[in-house]
């Protein structure tokens, strides 16, 4: 989920925004109230939403999030889900520090889809970096609430007035009578009590959890295998699936030559037609796979008005490359400040830069599953990996043609996810789950392997930016006009206006923050034949790396250095001046280079800004050639997220987006040759290996600006920053990712 | 056919050539040993075969007959397993965890063979991929666990 996208500007950011947006109502309107009926909230069984229950303001019922065991820890159900970025970890320090609980005690998974857990402007995911900001204060309040009134049920016990009783971790203290005694023996008449409002809520200064580099909860499960995945799993009698995928969209299979000789294969139950594929249920997963690939399958066409998205059959990336490159003009205006044409026209000189990025897969290292079981009761459990309980909940009632509330949706811990977990049509493989489990009458557990994976990945789409700018005489930008040419994730799933532009193609050439009098951004819609998705940092990924290159394009033009003009070009915006100072000072100073290492490399510096999902970031990259490839060495970067929850987990979070910014700058592209995607498996999809990965050097810069997010930021400066060193050392520009394409010369020799 | 895993022995009638991460997983219930590619490029599925870091989604179970293998689930059991997982606990090494049963496997591997490697040691040896970018943790780990 982008940070600009319709759904947050119009239930988040805006004070006057309408409650419900149409695209929601569309996929979660049928499902909501049914569903508090289904759900048993309290610890002692007793549901405490009724069928006429009065609305469910989400983030407030004690019950649904918190249970309290007998042995005073902490069962939590969070509204976000857990796929590396820490968020369980966030929430038991945000709630236990106001329970009063150390985060240690916390167990915490995945919270069933409903009302209670909505916190993002009613709508509930787990991207655009909103997890923590945007359920910070709901959180606070709830652990607060929860403590008054294991505090009202200690007072009730013990006959006293509540005010002589405290709390210390884990417990209720009677000082007075120097009684104590566990939150486990409170819940139950806890739990039974009305949820009290307006708690106070600790200070700031008595913080002993929040702020602090707290351990992850999750760690210890997750270095002895014990963590347990989607993949993982296994229900009572079921059948294992494997799929094999018509290689392009949209085919549908036709003939099976050797049906016979399959089923007769070790372990096979049967063999299915699905919509677009060919499916082999078998006693193991193994079995399963060997059988399904060794089916012999015509593929035919899709049937003329067929619902599926069709890939073309002469589709390629080069040629779609070439289409985006070939579109003229401005585009729909997005961001105009200033009057761009006049000042272009009475620049003392113009550089203009067109800039391209290919499609990425998210390649998350848990290939995606699903299981499938039809209850005896009418109701169908769904175990499937997914960033929206809802929304996967109403498109499984769907699928199975049921009612949303008669679908239990279990969504367990993800083994990376960097948005590749939303609902794509096409690319998840809940839907295969549930028709096979139909189909056989038995529960179904559906594996992808990498290789279907890779054919079914729902893609960053491939996008393309073209700049003018204008300088003065001294050098200094004076206008800029921007156009981004492609289509947004945002756009595609929750739909488009046509006569307005998805903000998801333009964010971060949109939203830049130096002071450039004249300016303009615009974009160019042209459909993307892929099913693309949202990828970590969503449009940042590619348009800061388009902004911040052509930066340096300017400062070089102008003569001016490119650290030093991005300077002064925030000389009124304190924020972000002190912010590319820190990231400078953590570096040791800003120096571009070339320089020459205490190893004899010869080596530059890059830097790059970015404003992505409410934080703000500042990075610099050194790099230096070798072998016709650039090799990073060191990449700092100072972030300020306004206020932060744990620094221990905003500095591996800015280790993994650097990571992946990086991977995708280097090695990364999903190239198509006649519809179909080149690459099956890491093979031919390089990711960053160990020996590719730089020192990272972390900087956390708590400006007191509103929450942004941790999750993402990190990545958009990473790109910019290794090209604009890169160039330094080649003496050229580099327009195209990946870097991996092109064979790099030092200017030097 | 016999093999054994953790030190049990296990007698199991399946298709010999089943590769050992599917007989781990699927038919003995041990799901730490993880699945990435199937095609031994991100090393997720790292097993121990005599002592030797092994991929085992490449491995055909007729392969390790006659041999030791160790899972993730016994490497606490082992004092050098014990160290290494002390060590990922204490850099705090995972993120999303999916890669870290190889990574922890592959680290004991390395110092069950080379108790103080060098950091030249811990490149070669610690190749497994992390789509979350936790490869400073994991070489910072492995040092850690060296020292203890
Ligand atoms: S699953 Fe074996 S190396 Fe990837
Ligand atoms: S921790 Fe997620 S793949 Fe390594």
């Amino acid at each position: 989920m982008n940070e600009m996208s319709p759904l947050h500007k119009r239930t988040v950011r805006t004070p006057d925004a309408s409650p419900v947006n149409l695209s929601r109502r569309g996929f979660l309107g049928a499902s909501l109230g049914a569903l508090v009926l289904g759900v048993s909230l309290t610890p002692g069984g007793r549901a405490l939403a009724q069928g006429a229950a009065p609305a469910i303001v989400p983030g407030t019922r004690v019950n649904a999030y918190i249970q309290i065991q007998p042995d005073s820890t902490v069962l939590f159900r969070s509204a976000f889900i857990e796929g590396g970025q820490g968020i369980f970890t966030a929430m038991a320090q945000i709630v236990g520090e106001e329970l009063d609980v150390d985060p240690t005690q916390f167990v915490v998974a995945c919270a069933p889809p409903g009302p209670d857990y909505t916190l993002i402007g009613g709508l509930r995911f787990t991207g655009g970096s909103m997890s923590v900001r945007m359920s910070y204060e709901t959180m606070r309040k709830l652990g607060a609430a929860a403590r008054r009134m294991l505090l009202e049920a200690a007072a009730t016990q013990w006959k006293v007035p509540i005010a002589a009783l405290t709390t210390q971790p884990g417990r209720v203290i009677h000082a007075a009578s120097k009684r104590s005694i566990a939150y486990g023996d409170l819940a139950k008449a806890a739990a039974a009590l009305p949820v009290p409002s307006n708690v106070p809520l600790r200070s700031r200064k008595d913080f002993r959890w929040i702020g602090k580099p707290v351990a992850r909860i999750d760690i210890r499960d997750k270095s002895t295998g014990k963590a347990t995945y989607a993949i993982d799993l296994k229900v009572d009698a079921m059948l294992y699936g494997a799929v094999q995928h018509g290689a392009r969209l949209g085919m549908e299979p036709d003939a099976l030559s050797n049906e016979d000789q399959v089923k007769a294969m070790p372990g096979v139950h049967s063999v299915h037609r699905l919509p677009g594929a060919v499916a082999v249920l078998a006693s193991s997963w193994w079995r399963a796979r060997r059988a399904v690939e060794t089916l012999e399958i015509t593929w035919t066409e899709a049937a003329p008005g067929s619902t599926v998205r069709v890939m073309p059959a002469d589709y390629s990336s080069e040629a779609h490359l070439d289409d985006l490159k070939a579109h003229t003009g401005d585009g729909l205006a997005f961001e105009t400040h200033g009057a761009v044409g006049p000042a272009l026209a009475g620049a003392a000189r113009i550089v203009e830069a067109s800039y391209d990025a290919p499609h990425l897969a998210h390649a998350q290292l848990e290939p995606p599953s699903a299981i499938a079981r039809f209850n005896a009761d009418g109701t169908l459990e769904v175990w499937a990996p997914n960033q929206a309980p809802e929304m996967f909940q109403a498109d499984a009632a769907k699928v199975a043609g049921i009612a949303p509330e008669k679908v239990i949706l279990h969504s367990p811990i993800l083994g990376g996810f960097f948005g590749r977990h939303f609902l794509y049509q096409s690319a998840n493989p809940y839907p295969q789950a549930i028709q096979l489990a139909k189909a056989a009458g038995r529960p179904v557990k559906l594996v992808w392997t990498r290789e279907e994976e890779f054919l079914r990945d729902a893609l960053r789409p491939m996008g393309v930016a073209r700049f003018r700018a204008g300088l003065d005489a001294s050098g200094m930008p004076v206008a800029l006009s921007a156009v981004a040419i492609g289509e947004g994730a945002t756009g595609r799933w929750f739909g488009r206006t046509v006569d307005k532009v998805d903000s998801s193609a333009v964010e971060g050439i949109a939203g830049k923050v130096y002071a450039i009098a004249n300016r303009r951004v615009g974009q160019i819609h042209v459909d993307d034949p892929a099913i693309i998705g949202f990828w970590r940092s969503v449009g940042h990924s590619m348009n800061d790396f388009f902004y911040e290159t052509f930066f340096d394009e300017m400062a070089d033009a102008g003569k001016q250095d490119p650290y030093e003009l991005r300077r002064r070009l925030l000389a009124d915006s304190p924020r972000h001046r002190k912010l590319i100072e820190a990231v400078a000072d953590l570096s040791g100073g800003w120096k571009r280079g070339p320089f020459t290492a205490d190893d004899g490399t010869r080596r530059a510096r890059g830097v790059a800004m970015a404003s992505p999902f409410g934080s703000e970031v500042a990075t610099i990259v050194e790099v230096s050639l070798k072998d016709g490839e650039v090799v990073v060495h060191h990449v700092w970067v100072a972030i300020d997220p306004g206020s932060i929850v744990n620094p221990a987990i905003i500095e591996a979070q800015v280790n993994s987006a650097v990571a992946l910014g990086l991977s995708s700058a280097l090695l990364e592209e999903v190239i198509y040759e006649n519809g179909v995607p080149r690459a099956r498996n890491y093979d031919g999809y390089p990711i960053l290996p160990p020996d590719r990965m730089p020192k990272v050097h972390v900087r956390i810069v708590e400006s007191g600006a509103p929450m942004g997010g941790i999750g993402e930021p990190g990545l958009p400066g990473v790109p910019p920053a290794v090209v604009n060193a890169a160039s330094v050392l080649t003496g050229k520009r580099i327009r195209s990712l990946p870097l991996s394409r092109t064979s790099l010369a030092d200017a030097a020799g | 056919m016999d093999i054994t895993i953790n030190g049990q022995l296990h007698q199991l009638d399946i298709e010999p050539d089943t590769p050992l991460l599917w007989v781990l997983r699927d038919e003995l219930g041990m799901t730490g040993t993880k699945y990435g590619c199937g095609l031994a490029q991100c090393g997720a599925c790292t097993v121990l075969v005599d002592g030797q870091a092994t991929r085992s989604c490449v491995t055909p179970l007729e392969a390790v007959a006659g041999s030791q293998v160790m899972t993730i689930e016994a490497v606490t059991q082992d004092p050098v397993g014990q160290k290494v997982v002390d060590a990922w606990v204490a850099q705090q090494v995972a993120q999303c965890g999916y890669c870290q049963s190889g990574q922890v496997m592959a680290a004991t591997a390395l110092l069950k063979q080379t108790p103080k490697p060098s950091d030249e040691d811990i490149a070669a040896a610690m190749i497994n991929l992390c789509r979350c970018g936790t490869y400073n943790a994991i070489a910072a780990a492995v040092r850690h666990a060296a020292q203890a």
